[in-house]
């Protein structure tokens, strides 16, 4: 196994864990995502314990009580004369799993009255480490089919333009050059301000995946013209066409197996590109809105100056923007080597 | 001269394709600026209806993008409907100020990026290079918003750095030098948030063209001859592997114009971008359209101004065209 198989398969490893730990979202979080905890609004993350108030050694680590400090605004104090020991495998509430199946099954929780905070609580009271792992479903799953309609409208365009080229060829590539040149930023804002603002959780999520997916197509569709304009040459193509066969098999069996490789390069190189489109979007008010956690929404709440100053643990979906996308990264980069060492 | 001037018919083509484009889209798009105020109960229908007929918003599309082009021509470029002023006043100040964050952060990531890059390129496969690497695929994966917003933490946290607009609020009264400073203390957070994340992408190129370069014959010869390392590298490779990087540098502005406008909204700079998102939230189409074709010029001129530059600097170039 070659060195580039091996930075492949390690770095899809790596993405392969961030995505199951976000489909199984349910599982992994404690508590849903819209659950309130009216009393501890803005709790620091839990901190776990080994010993207790009288300095005994507990092997199973537990969490304390905490009571807010009297005269203040969301300060806590752990109250350790309650210890609720950590636990593997509990059952809590009832979730779904890619709406399939249902289960009560969680990864870890704490007794009764006890709360785990991994990554603190919202003004709501509301756990952020859940809310980050259900906000990656929402997020990741506006990324992935941005990029697979921004794949399969480049791939359609860039096909037909590079195998029959011509008036179409000159048109569409006259046309992407258009998309390819806009920044991004500013396109993606102003067709957003054509389309309605005021709309159900639902309608938003197609509308941002289709506005995000459908301004992206050119670069694909470049790249897919210029290999098919190079493949539909070759002389194993000509012989195919003497033999009498279709463009349709042409292009299934001789042109279109030479452009996966970039397809799956661009794919890892968009879909981190697009989960931040949508975070952005979403962080601006113009995406998906609450109570729909996605991680643009969960970051907006940092545009209020004492979120941003006093509660360190509402970065949380930042981190996991930074992992999510240093993963894609480290498969694009692998993909990319793989491909050039194979190609020389 | 003659390639100059077909990229500037070039660009001519493109503005033209952006503005039709952009007005295709608000065709398609349902509702307009005065549909919101017709869930207002104080504004009568008959009030919407004639200020429709007033900005000339019932008129067939055709119609309205020829209004538009001669109000570009007369230096409008449209009617703001709510700021009540044509847009043109709005968009000005707000690009210039867009225009000074971007340029500097430009010139600024460029400085630092080619000698970074030329560095690691020079000493390919050593540990710096491979921190280089390392680095700069860290970086790449820290998107602006989360840069821009570690450095507000940051300087809020610490108090080191104002935050927020682009000059103190008694900055009138200031003398020019104690002005000069407080600005550059605002530019510093949108600023460096710029530059870092522009700068991952730039060195990589940076090292990639100087390390083909490097390779190339010739350089052999200039060391042969007993040339210094320092006069090799920045006097014989650099102009030789500058042609992909200064055609880098006008795509680049393009980067940086999107992720001025999070940077401007995070920071709250006056620029184009926080005038573009309140427009799109009140759907004021006149200033949408209008901050598409700045931002749509600046990287037209950018390209263009690269172009110059390739012709001016590279004499391959100059034979082809």
């Amino acid at each position: 196994m070659t060195s580039g198989k091996w930075r492949i398969r390690a770095a899809g490893m790596f993405l392969g864990l961030v995505h199951a730990a976000i489909l199984f979202a349910g599982f992994v979080a404690p508590v849903e995502p819209t659950h309130q905890n009216r009393d501890f609004p803005f709790a620091p993350p839990t901190r776990l314990h080994l010993l207790d108030a009288q300095g005994d050694f507990h092997l199973r680590p537990f969490v304390c009580g905490r009571d807010l400090r009297l005269g203040t605004f969301f300060e806590y104090d752990e109250n350790c004369a309650d210890h609720y020991p950590l636990r593997w495998f509990v059952n809590g509430n009832e979730y779904r799993i890619a709406g399939l199946f249902t289960a009560r099954l969680h990864l870890f929780g704490v007794e009764a009255p006890g709360q785990v905070f991994v990554m603190g609580s919202d003004n709501f009271g509301r756990d952020v480490f859940s809310r980050v792992l259900y906000g990656g479903q929402v997020s990741l799953a506006a990324g992935l089919l941005a990029t697979a309609v921004s794949l399969c409208l480049g791939a359609l365009l860039g096909t037909f333009s590079g195998f029959y080229g011509g008036w179409i060829d000159e048109s569409f590539m006259r046309f992407a050059e258009l998309f390819a040149l806009l920044p991004w930023l500013y396109l993606l804002l102003a067709v957003r301000a054509f389309l309605p603002l005021h709309i159900t959780p639902l309608r938003a999520f197609v509308l941002v995946v289709a506005v995000i997916g459908t301004i992206g197509w050119a670069r694909p569709a470049r790249l897919v013209r210029g290999i098919v304009l190079s493949a539909r040459t070759r002389k194993y193509v000509l012989a195919s066409r003497g033999f009498g066969a279709s463009d349709a098999h042409i292009l299934r069996r001789h042109v279109l197996p030479h452009t996966y490789g970039v397809l799956l390069t661009q794919a890892a190189l968009l879909v981190p590109q697009y989960v931040i489109a949508e975070v952005t979007l979403s962080f601006f008010g113009l995406g998906l809105s609450e109570p729909m956690p996605s991680w643009g929404n969960l970051l907006a709440s940092l545009q209020q100056y004492n979120v941003l100053v006093s509660y360190w643990w509402m970065f949380a979906p930042t981190l996991a923007l930074v992992v999510l996308s240093f993963g894609y990264l480290l498969v694009a980069d692998a993909l990319q080597q793989h491909l050039q060492s194979a190609s020389v | 001269m003659r390639y100059l001037l077909r990229r500037l018919l070039h660009s001519v083509y493109l503005l033209a394709g952006v503005s039709v484009l952009c007005f295709l889209f608000t065709d398609l798009a349902p509702g307009n600026f005065f549909d919101e105020m017709k869930l207002s109960p104080q504004i009568s229908p008959n009030t919407v209806a004639a200020l429709k007929t007033q900005y000339g918003l019932n008129r067939p599309l055709p119609v309205r993008y020829l209004l538009w082009v001669k109000s570009v021509v007369r230096g409008e470029w449209g009617f703001s409907f709510a700021y009540n002023s044509p847009v043109w006043d709005l968009l000005a100040v707000r690009a210039k100020n867009t225009l000074l964050l971007t340029g500097v952060a430009t010139i600024l990531a460029w400085l630092i990026a080619v000698p970074l890059g030329v560095g690691m390129a020079y000493w390919r496969g050593s540990w710096a290079d491979h921190l280089g690497m390392g680095g700069t695929s860290l970086l790449l994966s820290l998107p602006e918003l989360v840069l821009a917003l570690g450095l507000l933490y940051f300087a809020v946290r610490t108090h080191s750095l104002p935050v927020g607009g682009m000059s103190a609020l008694n900055g009138e009264s200031y003398t020019f030098l104690s002005r000069l400073r407080d600005r550059l203390a605002h530019l510093v957070i949108p600023v460096a948030t710029l530059v870092v994340g522009s700068l991952p992408l730039l060195v990589r190129h940076v090292r990639a063209s100087m390390i083909e370069v490097l390779d190339a014959p010739f350089i052999q010869a200039v060391r042969g001859h007993g040339v210094t390392a320092a006069r090799t590298l920045f006097v014989y490779a650099l102009p030789a592997a500058a042609n992909p990087l200064i055609s880098l540098l006008g795509f680049s502005v393009g980067g940086l114009l999107g992720a001025s406008l999070l940077v401007e909204v995070i920071v709250g700079w006056p620029g184009v971008g926080p005038l573009l998102l309140e427009a799109t939230m009140a759907r004021d189409l006149y200033i949408v359209i209008g901050a598409v074709m700045i931002s749509t010029l600046f990287m037209i001129a950018g390209n263009l101004l690269a172009d110059a530059a390739l012709i001016a600097l590279d004499p391959r170039v100059r034979t082809r065209a």
